[in-house]
């Protein structure tokens, strides 16, 4: 077998063997004691030529339906949206795409300008003035969040809305046992975050309110009146996790008063991949700039005066006092924020607006649809580009009658929430064109049985 | 690379130009004025760049020109495996089957996508000798955090409640004792010896009836194997601590040796280091773990599992310690680790860390006489260089880096581990040949050189970057964090 990766020949390694002064690389692992030294070959399947591996893995990616074959549905936290051209193109440059972390600052310029260029982007939409330079994803982003508020209040318990991505409750769920947190929850009331349970729960233990907006029904959370319940207690912080995109039309976050925005650029130029990898973002005010988790980059001038950009406020990381860190966060999403950088930048001031708008009216469109073929939607308040309905079939029955037809069907809520048995969550964004959309009301009449 | 001050896409773009182009609106438009308050209602755009798709392709070819990437030169990043990332990778990824298909999809739609999944753990468990793999952690720091809340869960179930310390090595990775602390875990220290490795002695007095774990890496951040690995395990589990393997070196003894067979009870794996992931500027990354027997009913949910034929997520987990992160892990950059599994089998992945060992002494070997070298036996995947002779002539290791800047090399990484001073952490990968090994063997005994016949040139490096050496102590007292128009 030969591998093309390997460089070395015969006589390469004669030479440098003669270098070390050993008579073979056996020598080299003599230092393993025997008893854990492995002494037969690892058990794997055998390599295969670069043809024939491209065939059995096109094989296996074929047994995927995926949503450029299939007309889907499905939210609930990842996005199936149209990803210019350009984005690919830029992130496939090597430079980008093969580099490590932005160490050295003099050869790492481009990465590091792209990066001030996301935090610039993301503090726009969410009308934050501090934005870093992104985080493992959304769902992270939120944890993290969390820490911060407990680091920054010295306070243990944190209010999580019922109407937050049930992933990202879990993930709170998970990191709350480390750092032994007393995690409430607050119910949901008209698909929103019911505000007299808040008022009641919000007290001087409070380190945070964690709430979605649009939330995961696609619902407008009320944040304005949220900020004013939080802002009684005068410590407590207001997290927000937010579609950016949604951004494009709703008042951002921050002009409500959150304290820290967090969120997911898989919107912007990332497909779905099955979960990830995605693109966190974790964006907040001047006052807590300091405590930020992840990576800064910061504009500065090099010697001659020149404008230069690097990595900056990393003592937080792993270098300074790291048994007392609050986090533990290290890489960051550099390749996945470029790519949302490149699409928001061919997107542009005018284009994220009409992106925004069409999913806004599509979803509108659908509802409507749906409305007309008995299945309305079951919330009635203000909404972003996902809404929820009742059927009268468990879901996964409904779906898979949809998946026949070419269709990928909403995601089931009562695998969640048990009270929404059989309620599906349907999300319709910009490349649903409207016969897709006519087909799909059209079929889930006939299976609705209406 | 070019000179000129290069400006920000902000400042590339101007009212009314726009590179998009979407779908038109083909449904009857609907008023949102009814349905939204006027208060949640923005009301001044976001003040996102305006420009054509020429102006964006070459704002990013530009920026990316001005920047170093695996096949812009030679990458010996100590720690960090900066190797060649095969093509293929980036084709397979990319198949619409893997790139476009939603986390919430019916599993039966995605049979291909979670066999990949299981096939990848099958391997990494017999590469590392873990008993069971999790795909889910997004990178390696989430990995560590991960294994140590399983081992906490562990011994919480055992009525263990008093186990709050972890003991890490003073040469470890600065993410070992920050994981441990976001655990909720005391950070204890162990000290090296003279030779870099645990001093064992000091083990044996650090470790308590209050030991939850010890946290290694074997070869260890200096490249040196730590050759009293067994009796170390027997001092942990003999107070009943478990051990976890921080894999950022695994790349040093894949086919040689396991962390499972050398006790580890939890593994964690880098797979854009060892498997080729492209490191794309910082992340994505993925972080796998492997556990024994033992810890694996605490793994996190979702496990993936075959039955009769046709794969699953298992999420019937009672004891589980929860979800670590969204979906199922860093699904695109575990696409790209398989790949490369499958490209190289047993026979390749063992001949990778035979020639990464031997890259690495060949180097070390030709640099002993011009730099100090702190430990000098043979070394695994990377070794650690000091510049204190260099030092002595006003050549500091900073200096050291930015020259080889000059020379199109990427610097190996410097001032770690801590335990070394003006340290210089050199890992050469097995992807580069005995020429390019060559080439920066010269350039650094050039360097050694100019520190004593010429130490301004070094001292003033680097002279030929797109940009000088950058003021980072304003960066950081004033810092400047996005663009700010004018006026």
């Amino acid at each position: 077998m030969e591998f093309r990766y390997l460089p070395m020949t015969e006589t390469d390694k004669k030479e440098m063997l003669d270098k070390i002064g050993v008579s073979s690389t056996e020598v080299l692992f003599s230092d393993i004691p025997k008893e854990v030294r492995l002494d037969r070959e690892l058990n794997l399947k055998k390599p295969v030529s670069e043809y024939e591996l491209k065939k059995e893995l096109t094989e296996m990616a074929s047994k995927n339906a995926n949503l450029t074959e299939y007309r889907s549905f499905l939210g609930a936290g990842v996005y199936d949206h149209f990803i210019p051209s350009v984005v690919d193109h830029v992130i496939s440059r090597q430079e980008f795409y093969t580099a490590y972390t932005p160490y050295q600052p003099e050869i790492t310029q481009g990465e590091l300008q792209a990066m001030f260029e996301f935090q610039t982007m993301v503090s726009e939409l969410t009308a934050m003035p501090i934005v870093n330079s992104s985080l493992y994803d959304g769902g992270t982003a939120v944890v993290e969040a969390v820490y911060l508020s407990i680091a920054q209040t010295k306070r243990k318990k944190v209010l999580v809305s019922a109407a937050l991505h049930p992933e990202h409750r879990q993930l709170v769920e998970t990191a709350a046992n480390g750092k032994k947190l007393e995690i409430v929850e607050i119910d949901y009331k008209d698909g929103v975050t019911d505000l007299e349970q808040l008022e009641k729960e919000v007290d001087e233990d409070t380190a945070a309110v964690l709430v979605q907006y649009p939330n995961f029904f696609g619902q407008i959370e009320p944040l304005e009146k949220i900020n004013k319940l939080i802002k009684q207690q005068e410590k407590t912080m207001f997290i927000a996790s937010s579609n950016p995109l949604s951004l494009g039309y709703l008042t951002p976050p921050g002009e409500f008063g959150a304290d820290i925005v967090v969120g997911d650029t898989q919107v912007f130029g990332i497909p779905a991949q099955f979960g990830g990898p995605h693109c966190g973002y974790f964006a907040t005010t001047q006052k807590l700039m300091r405590k930020v988790p992840g990576r800064f980059v910061g504009e500065t001038v090099d010697k001659d005066g020149q404008r230069g950009f690097v990595l900056t406020l990393q003592t937080r990381e792993q270098h300074i006092r790291r048994e007392k860190a609050t986090s533990n966060i290290t890489s960051n999403q550099a390749l996945n924020a470029v790519a949302s950088s490149a699409a928001m930048s061919a997107l542009g001031k005018n284009g994220v607006k009409e992106m925004t708008k069409l999913n806004m009216q599509k979803a509108r469109y659908t509802k409507q649809k749906l409305e007309e073929v008995n299945l309305p939607a079951v919330f009635n308040g203000a909404f972003f580009n996902e809404f929820v309905i009742k059927l009268s079939k468990p879901v996964d029955v409904v779906n898979d009658a949809l998946f026949e037809k070419g269709f990928i069907g909403g995601f089931d809520l009562g695998k969640v929430y048990p009270e929404l048995e059989n309620h599906m969550l349907i999300a319709t964004t910009e490349i649903r064109l409207k016969e897709e959309i006519d087909a799909f009301v059209k079929e889930m009449g006939d299976i609705n049985g209406y | 690379m070019a000179t000129e001050n290069f400006p920000l896409i902000f400042e590339r773009s101007k009212e009314g130009r726009s590179s998009y182009n979407l779908p038109a609106l083909d449904v009857p438009e609907v008023s949102l004025e009814e349905e939204f308050e006027d208060v949640y209602v923005r009301k001044v755009d976001a003040a996102l760049p305006e420009v054509d798709e020429l102006e964006l392709m070459r704002h990013y070819t530009g920026l990316s020109n001005r920047n170093f990437g695996i096949l812009s030169g030679f990458y010996p990043l100590g720690s960090c495996t900066m190797k060649y990332n095969p093509v293929i990778n980036e084709d397979i990824a990319k198949l619409p089957g893997f790139s476009h298909i939603h986390p919430y999809q019916d599993p039966k739609t995605v049979q291909g996508a979670l066999e990949l999944m299981y096939d990848l753990q099958v391997h990494l468990e017999e590469i590392t000798g873990m008993h069971e793999i999790t795909l889910q952690p997004a990178a390696g720091s989430q990995g560590e955090w991960t294994s140590l809340m399983m081992i906490k869960a562990f011994h919480e179930a055992n009525g263990d409640h008093t186990r709050n310390e972890v003991i890490v090595p003073d040469s470890a990775h600065g993410t070992n004792p920050a994981s441990a602390a976001v655990a909720g875990f005391k950070v204890v220290e162990v000290k090296s010896n003279e030779k870099g490795l645990v001093d064992v002695e000091h083990l044996k007095r650090v470790v308590n009836e209050n030991t939850a774990a010890l946290m290694l890496t074997n070869p260890n951040t200096l490249g040196l194997f730590e050759t009293e690995i067994v009796e170390m395990a027997e001092i942990v589990h003999g107070v009943g601590g478990k051990l976890f393997y921080d894999g950022a070196n695994l790349n040093a003894i894949m086919g040689y040796s396991r962390p499972g067979d050398m006790g580890f009870d939890a593994v964690h794996l880098n797979l854009h280091k060892t498997f080729t992931g492209p490191h794309g500027g910082g992340g994505p990354g993925s972080g796998p773990i492997g556990v024994s027997e033992e810890l694996a009913p605490f793994l996190p949910k979702p496990v993936v599992r075959k039955n009769e034929g046709l794969y699953e997520f298992d999420y019937d987990l009672p004891q589980s310690i929860g979800m670590v992160k969204g979906y199922y892990g860093n699904f695109g950059i575990n696409v790209r680790a398989y790949t490369y599994i499958r490209t190289m089998g047993a026979e390749g992945l063992k001949k990778v860390s035979e020639y990464a060992v031997l890259n690495a002494n060949y180097m070390m070997r030709s640099l002993e006489k011009a730099y100090e070298l702190p430990f000098t036996q043979h070394c695994k995947h990377e070794f650690v260089l000091s510049g204190n002779n260099q030092k002595k002539l006003g050549v500091k290791t900073l200096n050291i880096a930015k020259r080889l800047l000059d020379l199109e090399i990427h610097p190996p990484t410097v001032y770690f581990p801590l335990i070394v001073e003006e340290a210089m952490m050199v890992e050469p990968t097995e992807t580069e040949s005995k020429e390019t090994l060559d080439h920066f063997i010269d350039a650094m005994l050039q360097i050694a050189d100019e520190a004593k016949n010429n130490p301004e040139i070094v001292q003033e490096a680097p002279h030929h970057t797109a940009v000088k050496r950058l003021d980072e102590t304003t960066a950081s007292r004033k810092p400047v964090l996005r663009f700010q128009r004018e006026g």
